[in-house]
């Protein structure tokens, strides 16, 4: 098996080389690699805009912006730079793309060639972002300042320039290329496997793509939508969402945010099957409950379409309608519960060796926790209503993504770093990384969760003296946590030019998916001869 | 002398440690270094941090018991410690007491949640009623139950402020309301959306043109409440406060008796047959 990958790895008449082996790219193990490269610049440029606003908010008054509107276009491009060109092209089309094939056994995806279009409509969507913050958005101002929620009337007659209509372009090619994606994952995931491999056998890893990209192609449309109509509204005359041509501002919200809370899945569910893989390995345990881990899943993904208005609560809903989303949002904490104490068992008699993949995750495991019980405050109306926009909601957010989903990115990225690359980065390089960054970011959001109880509203350039004493410890934090993705990305560079050669398996027993059979890295195509599964 | 002295700072120490998230928090405003709420200035209020105290401590003990088994999991079962690995990957009566639990917890915690919902949006029959029209970048206050009047309530700038009001939140014109009266407050946005908060209170509605929205609140104390505008509405969102004053009733007459005059319009038409959604000039 080991032989015959590494034979045909040989052939150099395969495949293209040079730009078009990346421009033309039909093979998953490349455009894989693209879309981490993107999630990279994604995460450096959506990095440095969250710096410069930590810059801002360091000491009460205006210091480096001179109001609020250029402030709030950072506050906007950093949402959706995270969330479209870092969290998901790095969870689903970088690790997703590598793994799914090779843990399935398969030779390639579904549809090789639209790969390369969901990958290729990226950096156009991102193009059309950066352009929006050169063209006028609010009267006289560059830019899009409504927070990566857009709401009308504030994207649509709050802004009269062209810079929405930019961003919704971008949204648009976004949008594309994830359901495109998600068209081809889920023809591989359920057509392709190697014989033997029933559903109930597939790594959770594979699990996990296959409940996002049903998310994703689900959700998705109905952005389109939301942001076409804002297109119309804004462009061609339509009044879906101004009041005097019959339109209603709220049903943008509930539009956005049908979309929204399964984005949020989206956001996290790849990186609940990383961190089965991994906390599997360095137990070299398997995967305790994996039926239960499967279908906590798929409930979390079914669930998540039927909560969306949590996020409404301020806006005047009926008490029946609260009462409900309340109850449907706490319903979650189950199934999610089960995935913490799971993975907790599934340590629990292991035999665990801490190297930095672990680290992350069970870093993860604590901080999604935290993350995940300040949502069960934020479910329940009441309460909210003293927190709804405040950094209470940002405090929450962040720690269920910067500090669950980075997380997991981080723990993926060391954990496959030596099979996608051939290359051992360095322990001492990654633990450094992983203690600056967990200190780093609890300074920077444990105290946020004080200034929103305190009642700091989001979304402000400028806030009340009394706030000056946890914003700056925060601001504090998020240089570290600047320091700790330099770290990251020295650790990287020294990895390749160090060149020390990884095995095929360098994690040992408890790494027992198909990848590590293969070479590190593997041949340009693999599983010339499909493997049997028991 | 000196054992009284340290007794003295000791319980001084432990009492304000003890009662620090409380006693840190201000009353109708923020206070530096604040742990939690807002002092209370309405029974909805009480009822919201009572409620979120409720709520902490249940959170505090998930996440504090999560930490424990991690804790437990690293220390007993490193490789080291354990060097042979177990195979086990099922345990039925685990695998239902940590779905049953929660499902518990939860319901433990829906009573009270839907007891405070509840309180929260039946809004009682109320002794006034006080519009306030978000506007970019200002709130606009009418009061149709005591002589029709409306004036707009702007942020004070640094050089406006006198000593003692608080920057970013202090403003000209105070929304005036009686002690211990149910007040209905009603919102709409003129523009775009806006909301309408204040902390003390536990009140927070959006402001949404094309809509009316309700909320109400008892204000149990003389004093001056500040919130700030909740929903991102633009350049000067964060410039846009709310200062409700909270006087006596009799003050509270005389206050209306001087509004009527000081906001009374040049052409005596009464606001309500204005047409809406006037945006003062920049």
């Amino acid at each position: 098996m080991d032989a015959m990958a590494k034979a045909h790895g040989e052939d150099q008449h395969d495949h293209p080389h040079g730009w078009r082996r990346y421009l033309y790219s039909t093979n998953h193990k490349d455009i894989g690699t693209m879309y981490l490269v993107f999630a990279l610049v994604g995460g450096l440029v959506g990095g440095v805009l969250s710096i410069g606003m930590r810059l801002e908010l360091m000491h009460p008054g205006l210091q480096f912006f001179h109001d609020s509107h250029m402030f709030n276009v950072f506050t906007t491009a950093h949402g959706l730079i995270m969330i479209f060109f870092m969290v998901m092209p790095a969870m689903i089309g970088g690790f997703g793309n590598w793994m799914i094939p090779l843990m399935i056994g398969a030779p390639d995806m579904a549809f090789p060639r639209m790969n390369n279009i969901s990958f290729w409509l990226l950096p156009a969507s991102f193009t059309l972002l950066i352009i929006s913050l050169f063209v006028e958005g609010e009267p006289g101002a560059p830019g899009v300042a409504a927070g990566w929620t857009i709401y009308a009337p504030l994207s649509t007659s709050g802004h009269p320039g062209p810079a929405v209509d930019f961003a919704i372009l971008s949204l648009h090619l976004a949008g594309a290329s994830s359901i495109l994606g998600a068209i081809n994952f889920i023809t591989t995931i359920f057509n392709m496997r190697a014989p033997g491999m029933t559903m109930h056998k597939m790594p959770l890893f594979v699990w996990s793509q296959l409940v996002t990209v049903f998310l994703i192609l689900l959700a998705m449309p109905v952005l389109a939508g939301a942001i076409t109509m804002l297109l119309t509204d804004r462009n061609f005359g339509t009044t879906f969402f101004t009041p005097g041509g019959g339109g209603d501002p709220v049903l943008f919200q509930h539009l956005f945010w049908f979309f929204g809370h399964p984005e949020v899945y989206i956001l996290i569910v790849p990186g609940f099957g990383m961190v089965s893989q991994i906390v599997a390995t360095f137990s070299k345990k398997p995967v305790f409950g994996y039926l239960g881990m499967a279908y906590a899943m798929v409930a979390i993904g079914g669930i998540g379409f039927v909560v969306w208005a949590h996020h409404m609560y301020t806006v005047g809903m009926s008490t029946a309608a609260q009462a409900y989303f309340v109850v449907a949002t706490m319903v979650i904490a189950v199934p999610t519960g089960v995935k913490i104490f799971s993975w907790i068992a599934t340590m629990w008699g292991g035999s665990l060796e801490f190297k930095t993949p672990m680290l992350w995750a069970i870093g993860f495991i604590f901080l999604f926790t935290v993350g995940g019980v300040t949502g069960v405050v934020l479910a329940n109306a009441g309460v909210d209503r003293s927190l709804q926009d405040t950094y209470y909601v940002v405090a929450h957010f962040h720690y269920v993504l910067s500090l669950g989903a980075v997380f997991t990115i981080f723990a993926g990225w060391y954990y496959w770093f030596p099979k996608m690359f051939g290359y051992m980065y360095s322990e001492t390089i990654g633990k450094w990384h992983f203690w600056l960054t967990f200190i780093g970011v609890n300074l920077v959001f444990f105290p946020q969760h004080f200034l929103g109880l305190a009642g700091m509203p989001r979304r402000i350039a400028d806030y009340p003296d009394a706030f000056a004493g946890w914003n700056l410890v925060s601001s504090l934090g998020s240089y570290l946590s600047g320091l700790g993705a330099l770290v990251f990305f020295f650790g990287v560079a020294h990895a390749f030019m160090r060149k020390q050669q990884a095995a095929d398996n360098p994690w040992g027993a408890g790494a027992t998916t198909l990848e590590w059979t293969l070479p590190s890295p593997p041949p340009f195509h693999q599983y010339n001869e499909l493997p049997l599964i028991k | 002398m000196l054992l009284k002295r340290l007794t003295v700072l000791a319980v001084a120490i432990i009492a304000t440690l003890g009662g620090a998230a409380t006693a840190l928090a201000g009353l109708g405003q923020p206070s530096p270094w604040q742990l939690g709420l807002q002092q209370s200035g309405s029974p909805v209020m009480d009822n919201i941090i009572w409620f979120h105290d409720f709520l902490l401590f249940i959170i505090t003990g998930i996440a504090g018991f999560v930490l424990v088994l991690l804790i437990i999991v690293i220390v007993r079962f490193n490789a080291r410690a354990n060097a042979t690995p177990s195979r086990t990957t099922h345990n039925t009566l685990i695998e239902i007491a940590w779905t049953l639990i929660p499902i518990m917890i939860l319901m433990f915690i829906a009573v009270p949640s839907f007891k405070l919902l509840f309180y929260q949006l039946n809004v009682p029959a109320a002794d006034l009623t006080v519009k306030a029209t978000g506007k970019q970048w200002f709130w606009t206050y009418s009061y149709p139950d005591n002589g029709e009047f409306e004036f707009d309530s702007l942020m004070l700038k640094d050089g406006e402020r006198k000593e003692g009001q608080p920057r970013l939140l202090a403003v000209d014109n105070d929304m005036v309301v009686p002690v211990n009266k149910t007040v209905r407050v009603i919102t709409t946005g003129a523009d775009v959306i806006h909301a309408f908060a204040v902390p003390s209170f536990g009140i927070k509605i959006d402001a949404i043109p094309g809509r009316i929205n309700e909320t109400w609140f008892t204000a149990e104390r003389e004093g001056v409440y500040y919130g700030q505008c909740s929903e991102l509405c633009g350049k000067d969102h964060a410039f846009m406060p709310i200062a409700v004053r909270v006087v006596s009733e009799q003050a509270f007459s005389a206050w209306v008796e001087e509004a009527k005059k000081k906001y009374a319009r040049k052409d005596e038409v009464p606001p309500s047959q204005v047409a809406s959604a006037q945006s003062r000039p920049q």
